[in-house]
Order: structure tokens, then sequence, then C-alpha cells
């Protein structure tokens, strides 16, 4: 595979900002997803120097975000003073659910698959992720759901 | 899903405030064009003209490490230093510089260059001779086209043996409305 070096962080960044917003919005809603968005940053600064190369760097990013945005919610349930929604709450993250369920499938499919249904990436952004086409990141997801449907796993 | 300016320069504020970058960069206006001033931990490491900012953020990243971002705070001070210089009101730099990119004779040749005073001129063999290679001037020319931070360290008060300006890694121009603005030579 073709080495792709760590780019500056800024340009990760500003490359990652958009969708790391937008994932933390629909998971935590507008106001927490602020404060989860520089947590979420921060975290991947920290973690930076020890990037050994530069692909996935979405995948990558998106899993501390999601990362972040449990640790918001558990702090939230042991902090509130409200009545807590706790069956909600209690409820595991689709996110783990998909987890165990795609712990199977060959690394690529697993990927295309845990990003475009957990995440709802869109097909171009799983491809930048994955490094491949769009197309390719299709053919991934579809092939693995349809490993998922058969339960015909490797 | 955009994020708000006001989002964006908290988390620019707060990664330099936790220590977490290598680099800290912004561009900065002056009389002499747009610039990009880095500082990493140890002090000021680049002042660049005509910035491309991917390039340099690029090379920063080389040099110092990949944690690189542009981060207006931790430049304040250079920030600073440069307005008073080029309003005429300051006349040395007092700014911790981060040479750690640089080796050896080009080393030792910056840190003479450092004391070449505000309004004067030198030469290129002057400074060779200084750093204790006295024929050395051609390779002195070389260290001066790479300083990596013009301005503060003055490669423009140095000039060939005949007065001629020589050359500017930011273009003659530059060099000429620095050393006129120091008083070193006559408006033309």
């Amino acid at each position: 595979m073709e080495l792709v070096s760590v780019p500056p962080f800024e340009r990760f960044y500003e490359e990652q900002k958009g969708p790391v917003l937008g994932q933390l919005r629909r998971l935590l809603g507008r106001d927490a997803a602020d404060d989860a968005f520089q947590e979420t940053f921060l975290r991947a600064l920290r973690a930076y120097p020890a990037l050994e190369h530069g692909r996935h760097l979405r995948a990558w990013v998106l899993t501390i975000a999601r990362n972040v945005a449990v640790d918001s919610r558990r702090r939230e349930r042991i902090t509130s003073t409200e009545v807590p929604d706790l069956e909600s709450v209690d409820e595991p993250l689709p996110y783990e659910e998909l987890r165990r369920l795609t712990a199977q499938l060959p690394e690529k499919e697993r990927a295309a698959v845990f990003l475009r249904y957990g995440y709802d990436l869109s097909y171009e952004d799983i491809g930048n992720a994955l490094g491949s086409s769009s197309e390719a990141a299709r053919q991934a997801a579809s092939s693995g759901v349809r490993r998922l449907r058969r339960k015909e796993l490797p | 899903m955009t994020v708000s300016p006001e989002l964006d320069a908290r988390f620019r504020e707060a990664a330099a405030a936790e220590g977490l970058l290598d680099v800290a960069y912004d561009l900065v206006d002056t009389p002499v064009g747009q610039l990009l001033v880095a500082v990493t931990g140890r002090g000021l490491c680049e002042i660049s003209y005509d910035p491309d900012e991917e390039r340099e953020a690029e090379s920063l990243a080389r040099h110092f490490g990949a944690r690189v971002l542009r981060s207006p705070r931790p430049t304040d001070e250079a920030r600073r230093q440069l307005d008073a210089y080029f309003a005429g009101k300051r006349r040395g730099f007092e700014l911790p510089i981060d040479l750690s990119a640089t080796r050896d004779f080009a080393h030792t040749v910056l840190d003479e260059l450092a004391r070449v005073p505000y309004g004067e001129l030198t030469t290129y063999g002057a400074l060779a001779a200084k750093a204790g290679r006295p024929r050395a001037a051609r390779a002195v020319g070389t260290v001066m086209n790479r300083n990596p931070v013009p301005i503060v360290l003055p490669c423009h008060r140095v000039v060939g043996s005949t007065g001629a300006l020589t050359g500017y890694g930011g273009g003659l121009e530059r060099k000429r409305a620095l050393l006129e603005l120091e008083g070193a030579i006559i408006p033309s």
C-alpha cells in the first residue's frame, strides 16, 4: 500500500472539522456538541504524534468523537439534577451493537458498513476515509451487508 | 456542517493553551506584505514572505513536528514587536528564537547576524570573518537567503562589498524598504 504521511494538524483539522461537528450534533444535539467538538480535537492532538501514517484519518477522528460523545452522555447522567431518562441513556448505543455484529467481517467491509450505518457517512466520505473510490466503498458496504444477512463470515 | 468562527477560534486557542502544539502560526499584515509568523515552545522559528500557507505548514511539520496549527495567541508578542518596528518605535527585537532546525555554520552566522545593529550595514565578507571563516562570503549569502526569521534576524542589513544591495529572500524591493525604514539608506 502507498505510504501516506501524516499531514500537518492544520490540514487534518480543516478537512475533518465539518464532519466531526456533524456527527457530534447528531449524537448530542447542538449545545453539547460544541464542547464535545473541542474535546475531540484536543484528544486528536494528544494522540497525533503516535500516528504512523495518514490513512483512515476520518474514521479515526470520528471514532474519537464517538468516544467523547459517550463520555459526555455518561457525565451528563451522573451530574444531571433532572430526572434522568435512564431508559434511553442505558440503552446500548447502536454503534456497540453494530461493532459486535460487524466484528467478524473482512476489514474493509467492516469499516465500510460501520461508517455507513453507524456514522451515516456518505459513500464519498467513506471512500475518502478508506482511501478508495466512493464506488468501491459502496460495494464494500453492500457486500458486507450481504455477508451479514447470510451470516456467512470467513 | 459549518463550524462557526467562534467555535473554531475557541479550539485553536485551547490547543495552544494546553501546550499541545509543536508549532503555532498566524498571518500578519505589515507594510512589506503579509507574513507568516510561526513559533514553537522555544521561540520564533519562522517568518516567511508571500506565504503559501499549506506549503509552509508542511515544511514546519517536517522540521518541528506534525502538530502545526494556525493559532494567533502564541504569536501575539512577535506581532506586537513587528508592528512597533514598522511604526518606527522599536529598533531591536526581544524575542526568543528557535534555531533548532539550523545547524553548524549557519547557526554561527545567524548568531553573528543578530548583533548587526539597527540602521547599520555590514557585508557578507565581514559577517563571514566574524563567524570564523573569512573566505566564506558566498556561503554566508546562502545562509542569508535561507534565514528562517528575516526582519528579526536582520539579513537585510547585509550587502555586497561594493555596497550593492545584492539580493534578498523576500525580494530587493523589501530589502530597500526595510533599510529606508531604518534610515540606513536614502530613499530612492
